[in-house]
């Protein structure tokens, strides 16, 4: 049975033998000695590579380094490594190396942050010369032990085969005198079309534990002596915590020690996460607030309202001919002013990590989407130098961009220390998840587009004003002070690349950084971004009396592959040809992440303000397809992202704090809401594309364009509910 | 001090009586495959069966769940046989990150305890729990194909 092993919670999961400590070596891809130390996993087995381990049962471990949060790249990834390694899929287990263990070996399994979907695409070069390495090396020891050229050898499923005697061995055999053998300088991958495991939409590797309550998340971890921990952070952002009164609360049933966690939070540690969290509530605390205070969404959108004006500066993200100029001549202008709000990633499992410190050790447990960010966290917050720092990580109960953030960990090794020796849980209770949430910023947009006497389209101006993630999250990142991540799909070029060409063009963005601190929420800016430009495409194709498809094809050109996957839906749809009474239809397209998408949708409404999706259908094109069963399902799941967004989402700001609270004021789709996704994948190869976000872009500008088909009213302020529209 | 019983064993947990029935089944018996979302049985992520009733179990008192019958995930296998919605949730890959499924599963095998074929308006009226992971076509077709397991 194929499984994917979770760390053991009160040891580490594989050890690197002392000889090969000592001496700094290792059998690995990017280190570039070879030589006679095998590294061994915890039960003995030999590393062929940092990527490989193989028991002499044949059971082949394949080591992940990046984090599975349900989106299916564990999966994805062994079956990379699986194919050009030449082993028994059904005897695959994966586990995580650790950072520690990363850092020690001079991070040789690179990159482990999980995000902007790259998983897959910006790893999956390395891992499949991984497997391949690997494989040659199990040739090679085979071919040695028979005294015969490795070339006369083949192997597949674990079983090496000497061709002309008909000789066979199997890597469980072979494996411990591989080991020992100099990797190939340089391997050869397989031609994509001699794939025979990528491609497949094989089953997930992790299922089972999540169907027998078994499977352990961060907020599950147990430790011997462990305490539990719940925290308030001020609940205006940029605020600071006064003062609180200790005594109140220190004779309650449980409580062991209540202690600052920074100058903005307090938590009371106790012997369970109810007695802590039942304590803290009781707790008086008094928060200095600060200037923020007086911030409400009113006041964020006023401001950026006045970014909106051209007058005011704006960051140029794409640009060809004049725009200003052309709009200023043209013989018919259309404009709109759009805007998008701040949404919060609300995972299943809030956010927690458990940790324990001593002055001679830090470790962590958690889910994280980042290992070595929540690494280089504890670190940080421990003070302790990398060889004494360790973080374990465990299976997300969601992670959607909220889990590459580190300051829950930060705040988990802060109580700890205060309390060495012994392991705390820090567990956020849901409230305190949405008040300390990283938002999808929060944006605005105005588009003027401009034809000339024959309904040609000759200028588009799109005028972006909002807040910018990077300023806040990577500020490194910044280009003279320019977001470019904020053009996500209106770019030049690139793997987020604008789809129409238009004779003059101007993209800006006016930047404008209120408190609320941002985050990278599953597709980031491409969300409010292809509703800007999908449902404005729409405005332009109505202004004209063409069709909305036929309008879009005529600017898409020179853009083959966002073309493809438009006609891809448009067919699927039935685009063209009657739709049932009363249904109509809405489309839109975009690049994300590698990839190019596009949705469709068709749907009724009642009185105006009860909408139901009967069909929606998503294509794209990510280059290459690993687990076709993988990718609709991220399919589906980004588009009940998205449209629970587009009805139920949007945080609000009032006295510096957010409103909402709980699922009950910020509510998610329910199965009744949701039709089957309809998933064409076009996959065009050449390139490698990510799945877990792109589609997302499409599904709120589909429903949305439709909704104006059926309806006539064009909407262009999220979330629906503001506008008293729901599901029926 | 509160005797409960769970997965047919009588436990006896020494908490308040108005402590949530989740808090006491995942920190005082250290069952944790039932797990908490929201707290304000909004989200299901808790679901447990009461006497043979899906119920929210960060919404009922110890008190409430006392000389009742109590089932969590990790007790709906029967002597190592999984739960055909078990099965029907592995065979059908159903679970992305996976939390919320014991409150979905335990919600589905209530559903078909009372309905064993329920019709897609069933499912609608009856599984009402969040994913934010987005799985409902994969659960929706599990139910049907456990229905007719």
């Amino acid at each position: 049975m194929n499984k994917h092993v979770m760390p053991k919670l009160n040891r580490r999961a594989f050890v690197i033998g002392t000889a090969a400590v000592g001496a700094g070596l290792a059998i690995g891809l990017d280190i570039p000695f070879g030589g006679p130390t095998v590294v061994r996993a915890a039960d003995g087995s030999p590393e062929v590579n940092v990527w490989v381990v193989i028991r002499p049962d044949n059971t082949t471990v394949i080591r992940i380094a990046r984090s599975e949060m349900g989106q299916g790249t564990l999966t994805g990834l062994a079956q990379l490594v699986a194919e050009e390694l030449e082993c028994d899929w059904s005897k695959v287990v994966t586990e995580y190396p650790t950072p520690g263990q990363s850092v020690a070996r001079k991070r040789a399994w690179g990159d482990f942050s999980t995000g902007g979907s790259r998983g897959i695409r910006t790893s999956q070069e390395y891992v499949r010369k991984g497997g391949a390495t690997a494989r040659v090396m199990l040739v090679q020891a085979a071919a040695n032990e028979w005294k015969v050229p490795a070339s006369e050898c083949t192997a597949a499923n674990s079983v090496i085969t000497h061709t002309p005697s008909g000789k066979t061995t199997t890597y469980g055999k072979v494996v411990e005198a591989a080991a020992k053998l100099e990797p190939p300088a340089e391997v050869k991958l397989k031609d994509p079309k001699d794939w025979k495991l990528i491609g497949k939409g094989v089953k997930r590797l992790d299922t089972v534990d999540k169907t027998t309550g078994a499977m352990i998340y961060g907020a599950d971890v147990k430790l011997p002596g462990m305490l539990n921990a719940a925290i308030k952070d001020c609940p205006v952002f940029g605020g600071k915590l006064k003062s609180y009164d200790e005594a109140k609360v220190m004779g309650m049933k449980g409580v062991k020690k209540v202690v600052r966690v920074s100058d903005s939070s307090v938590a009371v540690v106790a012997d369970t996460w109810w007695h802590a969290k039942t304590a803290l509530d009781a707790l008086p605390i008094v928060w200095d607030e600060g200037e923020n205070a007086k911030v409400s969404s009113e006041s964020i959108a006023k401001w950026l309202a006045e970014g909106l004006d051209n007058a005011q500066p704006a960051f140029v993200g794409n640009q060809n001919g004049d725009a200003k100029a052309a709009i200023a001549s043209a013989a018919k202008k259309v404009e709109a002013v759009y805007n998008y709000p701040y949404q919060n990633h609300a995972t299943m499992e809030p956010m927690n990590a458990t940790a324990l410190y001593t002055p001679d050790k830090c470790e962590v447990w958690c889910g994280t989407q980042n290992g070595e960010g929540a690494f280089a966290a504890v670190l940080e917050a421990s003070g302790l130098p990398a060889e004494k720092c360790e973080v374990h990580k465990l299976m997300l109960g969601g992670g959607f961009g909220r889990r590459g953030m580190t300051d829950y960990v930060r705040q988990a090794v802060i109580i700890a220390k205060q309390m060495p020796g012994t392991p705390v849980k820090l567990l956020w209770s849901r409230e305190e998840d949405m008040a300390q949430g990283r938002f999808h910023p929060v944006t605005q947009c105005k588009l003027t587009g401009a034809f000339d006497a024959d309904n040609n389209l000759t200028a588009l101006h799109v005028r972006l004003s909002g807040q910018s993630i990077l300023f806040s999250v990577r500020p490194a990142a910044l280009e003279n002070g320019k977001d470019p991540a904020a053009f996500q799909g209106l770019s030049p070029s690139g793997d987020a690349a604008f789809g129409y060409s238009v004779p003059n063009l101007l993209v800006e963005h006016s930047m404008r950084n209120p408190h609320v601190p941002p985050g990278f929420w599953r597709g980031v800016n491409v969300n409010h971004n292809a509703i800007y430009m999908e449902c404005f495409m729409d405005e332009l194709a109505k202004s004209v009396g063409q069709d909305p498809v036929e309008f879009r094809r005529k600017l898409m050109s020179k853009h083959p592959k966002h073309l493809a996957v438009l006609n891809a839906v448009a067919e699927k749809i039935g685009w063209g040809t009657p739709a049932p009474q009363g249904v109509y239809r809405g489309i839109a397209q975009v690049m994300g992440y590698g990839s190019y998408v596009a949705g469709a949708a068709e749907i009724s409404v009642t009185d105006g303000s009860k909408i139901k999706v009967h069909r929606i259908v998503a294509s794209t094109d990510p280059g290459y397809v690993v687990n076709p069963a993988q990718i609709e399902r991220q399919i589906a799941g980004s588009f009940v992202y998205g449209l629970s967004a587009l009805f139920y989402g949007g945080c609000t700001v009032k006295d510096g704090k957010i409103e909402q609270t709980n699922f009950d004021t910020y509510n998610s789709m329910r199965i009744a809401e949701m039709p089957k996704v309809e998933c064409v994948m076009v996959p065009s190869g050449g390139f490698w594309g990510g799945v877990g976000e792109p589609t997302i872009g499409v599904a709120a500008p589909a429903v949305l364009n439709a909704y104006f088909a059926a309806t006539g009213k064009r909407i262009r302020s999220i979330p629906l509910r503001d506008q008293n529209i729901t599901f029926a | 001090m509160a005797n409960l019983t769970i997965n047919g064993k009588s436990i006896s947990v020494d908490v308040e009586d108005d402590t949530p029935l989740l808090w006491a089944i995942r920190e005082n018996v250290g069952l944790t495959g039932t797990k908490y979302g929201c707290g304000i049985a909004q989200c299901g992520a808790c679901t447990v069966h009461v006497d043979g009733v899906a119920m929210r179990s960060c919404g009922l008192s110890v008190s409430e769940a006392v000389g009742k019958q109590i089932t969590t995930i990790e007790g709906l296998a029967n002597n190592g046989a999984l739960h055909k919605v078990q099965e029907a949730w592995i065979a059908n890959d159903v679970p992305q990150c996976g939390y919320c499924q014991s409150g979905m599963i335990m919600a589905v095998a209530a559903l078909l305890k009372e309905k064993p074929k329920p019709t897609d308006q069933d499912i609608n009226e009856a599984i009402t729990n969040i994913c934010r992971c987005g799985t409902f076509q994969q659960v929706r077709e599990a139910i049907h194909a456990a229905a007719n397991a």
